[in-house]
C-alpha cells in the first residue's frame, strides 16, 4: 500500500509545481510537448557508445526543471523508480562487449562500460525531460494541449478523467487496505482470496461511483464531451520551440564537448 | 515490463507508435461512435481503479513474492476490447508521464505490448473461442487463465524484439528470450490468478457487469465486421515490421544519421565500423579531448542551471517526504 500512497503523495506534489510553474508563465503546452520530444528523440538517436555527446542536452530539462522550480528529490526519485529494468539490460554490456574502446589515463574502458553508460545518461535525459514537463504544464493542461494537437478525442477525455478520478479511488483504496492491514496482524500483503474480494468490493463501488457521475454530468449539460480552453499560440512560443530545435540539431551534427575539449587542450598546450 | 526509451531506437520508437496510434485512433473511433454516453465516466472510473489496483500486491504463497493485476484482460472482459485499449493506454500514458515507467518515446512500444496484444489480439482471439458466450465459471477460469499468459508472453517477446531491434542492448534475442520470457511465465499466472479472482467476484455479485460487452456484438451494423480482418493484418504486419523489418534499420544508419553524415559531406559508409578494424579506433587524444569536452560541457550546463536558478532565486515548494 505504501507504493499507493507515495503514487498519490508524488502526483499531488506535481500538481502543486504545476500550479505554481503555470501561474509563473510557461510557455504553450504544446510547444512544451513537443519540445520535450525533440529532446528525447535526439537522445536516443545517438550511437550506442555515445557519451560525450549527449550531456548538453542535459540542458533542457534542467531548464524546464529550474524554471517550474521541481525539487531535484523528485526527479531523483522518479528517476529511481525507472532505473531497474534499464540496470537490468543495460548491465549485460559490459560483459558483453569487452573491446577496448577508450583509455582513460591509460586504463582501459571497454565498449560495454560505454554503451551502459551512455544508456544510463540516456535514461536520465528522457526521465527528467518528462517530468520536467508535467512539472511545467500539469496533467490537465497537457490534456488540453493533446486535444489541440489532434489527438483523439476520446483518449484525451479518457486521460482526463482517469487524472480526475485517480486521487478519489485511490484514497479509498487506500483507506480500505489499511483497514485489512489493521485486521490482519503480520501479515503485509493479502492472500489472492482477501485480495479478490477486497479489488472486488472496489470494483463495484467503482462502477456505482461512474453511474452517480454519469447523472451528474447529464445534471450540468454533458453531451459527451467536455470543453477545452482555448490555448494562445504566441511569436515567443514559436522562438521557443524554434531555439530549443535548432540546439538539439547543433548537438546531433557536432559534438560539442569534443570540440570543447579540444579547444581547452589547444589553449592549455 | 515496461519498455524504456533508453533502450529503444528512434526507427523501432517510431515504428511502434504508428502501429499503437492506429489501433487509437480506430479504438477512439469505435468509442465515440457508442450511442450510450455511460461508457465515458465507467471508463474513466475503470482507468482509475486498474491504475490503484495495480499497485495492492497480492502473496503468492510459498515463493515469499508478490503479484499483482495486469488489467489489460479484464478491462476487455468489462468493456469490450475497443473501450478497453483506450482506458489501458490512457494508463500507461499517466504511468509514463507521472511515474517514468517507460517514457514519451516508449509509450507507443508499451502501449502495443500491454493494451493492443492482450485487448486486441488475445481477447478476441483467444479468450473468446475458448470461453465462448455462456461460459461455465470452470471454463471461464480456464480461458481467463491461459489468455492471461499468453498475454504476458506475447507482450514479453514483445519487449525483447524491440529491445533487440533497437540495438542500444548488446543482449543477443536468444539470450534475452531465455532471461524474460521463463519470469513472465509465471508473472502471466499470478496475472491470471488476479484478473480470475475479480472476474468471479464481479460474476458472482454483479453478473450484468460481465455481458455488458457482449450484447453489442449482434446489433453491430455488418459493414463494421470488415475491420477485424484489416485489424488482423495491420497487427501481423506490424509485428513482422518490428520485429524483422527494424533489424535492418538497426545495422545500417537510420534516416537522420544517413540525413546527417550527407549533411556533414561524409559517405555513409562511414557510420558502420569495418568488420576488420579493432572497434573502435583508440586513440588517446581523441579520448582526452572527449573527457575533457565532457567535464567542461557538464560544468557549463551545471553553470547555466546555477545561474537560472540563482537569477529566479525563490525555494522550491515543498516534497512530501519519502516513504516505504
Amino acid at each position: 500500500m505504501a507504493r499507493l500512497d507515495h503514487a498519490l503523495q508524488t502526483l499531488r506534489a506535481l500538481d502543486d509545481v504545476a500550479a505554481g510553474a503555470r501561474n509563473r508563465g510557461q510557455p504553450d503546452p504544446r510547444a512544451l510537448l513537443l519540445g520535450a520530444l525533440a529532446c528525447i528523440v535526439t537522445a536516443v538517436s545517438f550511437e550506442r557508445h555515445t557519451v560525450a555527446a549527449l550531456l548538453p542536452l542535459a540542458l533542457f530539462p534542467l531548464a524546464l526543471a529550474i524554471r517550474a522550480q521541481l525539487p531535484w528529490r523528485l526527479i531523483k526519485r522518479t528517476l529511481m523508480l525507472a532505473a531497474p529494468l534499464v540496470l537490468m539490460v543495460g548491465l549485460f554490456n559490459p560483459l558483453l562487449e569487452r573491446e577496448t574502446a577508450l583509455l582513460l589515463g591509460g586504463v582501459p574502458v571497454s565498449a560495454g562500460w560505454l554503451s551502459f553508460v551512455s544508456i544510463l545518461l540516456r535514461a536520465t535525459v528522457a526521465v527528467s525531460t518528462t517530468l520536467a514537463l508535467v512539472a511545467s504544464t500539469g496533467m490537465p493542461v497537457l490534456c488540453n494541449a493533446m486535444t489541440r494537437l489532434h489527438v483523439p478525442q476520446a483518449l484525451s477525455l479518457q486521460l482526463w478523467l482517469l487524472y480526475r478520478y485517480l486521487f478519489a479511488l485511490g484514497a479509498e483504496a487506500s483507506r480500505m487496505d489499511t483497514a485489512r492491514q489493521l485486521r490482519a496482524g503480520a501479515q503485509p500483503r493479502p492472500s489472492l482470496a482477501t485480495w479478490g474480494a477486497l479489488l472486488g468490493q472496489l470494483l463495484l463501488r467503482s462502477v456505482d461511483r461512474a453511474q452517480r457521475l454519469h447523472q451528474a454530468m447529464l445534471a450540468r449539460g454533458f453531451t459527451g464531451s467536455l470543453p477545452s480552453p482555448a490555448l494562445r499560440w504566441r511569436m515567443a512560443d514559436s522562438v521557443f520551440l524554434a531555439g530549443w530545435c535548432s540546439y538539439f540539431i547543433a548537438v546531433r551534427m557536432l559534438d560539442l564537448p569534443t570540440l570543447l575539449g579540444q579547444a581547452l587542450l589547444r589553449g592549455l598546450t | 515490463m515496461h519498455m524504456a526509451d533508453a533502450l529503444l531506437s528512434p526507427a523501432v520508437g517510431g515504428l511502434m507508435w504508428a502501429a499503437s496510434g492506429a489501433a487509437l485512433v480506430v479504438a477512439s473511433r469505435r468509442v465515440q461512435q457508442q450511442p450510450d454516453d455511460r461508457l465515458v465516466p465507467l471508463m474513466g472510473m475503470l482507468g482509475a481503479f486498474v491504475f490503484s489496483a495495480q499497485m495492492i500486491n497480492f502473496a503468492i504463497p510459498g515463493t515469499g513474492s508478490s503479484g499483482h493485476l495486469g488489467g489489460g484482460l479484464l478491462l476487455a472482459l468489462l468493456l469490450g476490447p475497443w473501450p478497453a485499449l483506450v482506458v489501458l493506454a490512457s494508463v500507461l500514458t499517466v504511468q509514463a508521464l507521472l511515474f517514468a515507467d517507460g517514457g514519451l518515446l516508449a509509450l507507443g512500444a508499451n502501449i502495443f505490448n500491454l493494451g493492443v496484444l492482450p485487448c486486441l489480439v488475445v481477447y478476441p482471439l483467444l479468450y473468446r473461442p475458448l470461453a465462448g458466450r455462456a461460459p461455465s465459471s470452470r471454463r471461464m477460469a480456464a480461458a481467463v487463465m491461459v489468455s492471461a499468459v499468453v498475454g504476458l508472453l506475447l507482450g514479453a517477446a514483445g519487449v525483447v524484439l524491440q529491445t533487440v531491434a533497437s540495438g542500444i542492448s548488446s543482449l543477443p534475442l536468444q539470450s534475452f528470450a531465455w532471461l524474460m520470457l521463463p519470469i513472465h511465465t509465471l508473472i502471466g499466472v499470478g496475472e491470471g490468478l488476479a484478473t480470475l479472482a475479480l472476474v468471479l467476484f464481479v460474476r458472482r455479485h454483479r453478473p450484468d457487469l460481465l455481458q455488458a460487452a457482449l450484447p453489442a456484438r449482434p446489433a453491430r451494423p455488418a459493414g463494421n465486421h470488415g475491420l477485424r480482418p484489416a485489424l488482423l493484418g495491420w497487427a501481423m504486419a506490424a509485428a513482422l515490421l518490428g520485429g524483422v523489418g527494424s533489424w535492418f534499420a538497426s545495422t545500417a544508419p537510420d534516416g537522420l544519421e544517413w540525413s546527417l553524415l550527407r549533411a556533414a559531406g561524409e559517405p555513409a559508409a562511414a557510420a558502420v565500423p569495418a568488420a576488420a578494424e579493432p572497434w573502435p579506433a583508440v586513440k588517446a587524444q581523441t579520448s582526452a579531448a572527449g573527457l575533457l569536452g565532457g567535464a567542461a560541457t557538464l560544468a557549463l550546463v551545471a553553470g547555466v542551471g546555477w545561474a537560472l536558478r540563482h537569477r529566479r532565486g525563490r525555494p522550491a515548494p515543498p516534497l512530501p517526504a519519502d516513504r516505504g
